[in-house]
């Protein structure tokens, strides 16, 4: 087969298919087209102010901390073991294979607020990638999520008392984030999970476009004002301070659920039901620390905890 | 079948009968392979199929199956699915991406670095 030749240069062999647009084009170009679009996702949404103090969003271990030696950033390492008394091994052994995703999930979110609150920061971004934003899209469909729905596909998301968040990779591929570090030899790893090995994804195998025609089509999505009427209004956690739909968020309801011995309460309804009936959470249940929100420096001490 | 093309090429013991690779894993990948990013590895240039005259040249599909039998240690489900490469794994010949060299259908020569990169996380 004879060398093809970069769609837009013209001139260099081309070395990559963009899965956005099909197109062929050559190492250079690709960095150039790379960049401009991850810059201009940046600039048209102001995801920045000069003097934002800003953190990286992370997960992982090794890498992470070669990463930090590779960029001279400090880096505030927060463990599950820590904030929630529970290793992810440990939630494994409890809930299997299974339904883990759901506490890795709902725990590293309000791990990543926590550990913001506690540097100080003004704004956190992620790494969240169109293809984790098209899952999003689906799933939250796919669950009726609509005030998530609503949310997921926001660059840039801000609570009254939650520390800004955004996603400067939004509309950049998976595919070309992990080929750009490849050209460049940046340090990637893909933090394969070891609880879950089915979870993946596989729209782009079936029509490359189709991830940002999902996105395009979360962003779209114009809910009924009389549904909106009905949907719950945010309010901050009964007993750990963090934000929450219900009296108490998501994390308490699964720790809870792991401490109490019966972790499905927070997935099912049938276990929710079960947990209910034995009764209210006992005195000495183990909580998480109080979250007092974006404004703290630092959350150190244990306050009493709040009653439920 | 394959496997009958090594033992082929392993008796006659012809330097010429084996295309050297360089085979490299990143992404999280080296972890089924030994914890080793980088390989070295000889295959067959033409390999057969049903019978003996049945013959094609040693390409990436082959390849994938091979490094499954001989090099991959752990969790085969993680690499390969329904018999092909698992989505979400990217591959590189000699730093192009596949998708422009035929994909599995590239036929290996002699000095090709191909790379598996693996963008697969969790939920």
């Amino acid at each position: 087969m004879p060398p093809r030749i970069c769609a837009l240069c013209a001139t260099n062999k081309a070395m990559l298919k963009r899965p956005k647009t099909g197109q062929q084009i050559c190492r250079d170009c690709f960095f150039y087209v790379f960049e401009t679009e991850v810059h201009n996702t940046i600039t048209q949404s102001n995801l920045f102010k000069p003097g934002d103090r800003v953190a990286i969003g992370a997960s992982g271990g090794k890498t992470v901390k070669r990463n930090q030696q590779q960029y001279s950033m400090p880096l505030k390492i927060l463990s599950y073991d820590e904030l929630y008394g529970w290793t992810m091994d440990a939630i494994v052994s409890q809930v299997g294979k299974k339904n883990n995703c759901t506490f890795c999930g709902v725990f590293r979110r309000q791990a990543l607020d926590r550990g913001a609150a506690m540097l100080g920061v003004d704004h956190i971004v992620t790494g969240h990638n169109a293809d984790d934003i098209a899952e999003t899209v689906l799933m939250n469909i796919m669950r009726g999520d609509i005030a998530r729905l609503g949310r997921c596909t926001s660059i840039c998301t801000q609570g009254e008392d939650t520390i800004k968040r955004s996603k400067p990779f939004k509309y950049a591929y998976e595919k070309e984030i992990v080929m750009y570090a490849y050209f460049k030899k940046l340090d990637y790893f893909s933090t394969e999970c070891i609880y879950s090995p089915d979870a993946y994804r596989d729209l782009e195998a079936a029509r490359p476009s189709a991830i940002i025609d999902i996105i395009h089509s979360g962003e779209a999505f114009e809910i009924r004002e009389e549904v909106k009427a009905t949907q719950k209004v945010q309010q901050t956690c009964k007993r750990c301070g963090y934000m929450s739909s219900n009296d108490l968020c998501k994390a308490c309801t699964l720790l809870e659920g792991l401490e109490r011995g019966m972790a499905n309460s927070g997935i099912t309804d049938r276990g929710r039901k079960k947990l209910e009936a034995e009764g209210p959470a006992p005195d000495n249940l183990r909580t998480i620390p109080f979250y007092s929100g974006a404004a703290t420096i630092a959350v150190e001490t244990v306050p009493d905890q709040v009653p439920s | 079948m394959p496997v009958v093309a090594i033992l082929i090429c392993h008796q006659l013991r012809l330097a010429s009968c084996v295309h050297v690779l360089k085979v490299e894993f990143s992404g999280g990948l080296e972890l089924l392979f030994s914890n080793e990013r980088s390989h070295k590895l000889g295959v067959p240039p033409k390999i057969y199929g049903d019978t003996s005259s049945d013959t094609r040249p040693a390409d990436i599909t082959f390849l994938i199956h091979h490094l499954r039998d001989n090099r991959l240690k752990e969790r085969v489900e993680l690499f390969m699915e329904g018999g092909t490469l698992r989505p979400g794994i990217l591959v590189l010949v000699n730093d192009t991406d596949w998708e422009l060299e035929g994909e599995g259908e590239y036929a290996l020569k002699e000095g090709d670095k191909i790379v598996f990169i693996s963008t697969l996380r969790g939920g």
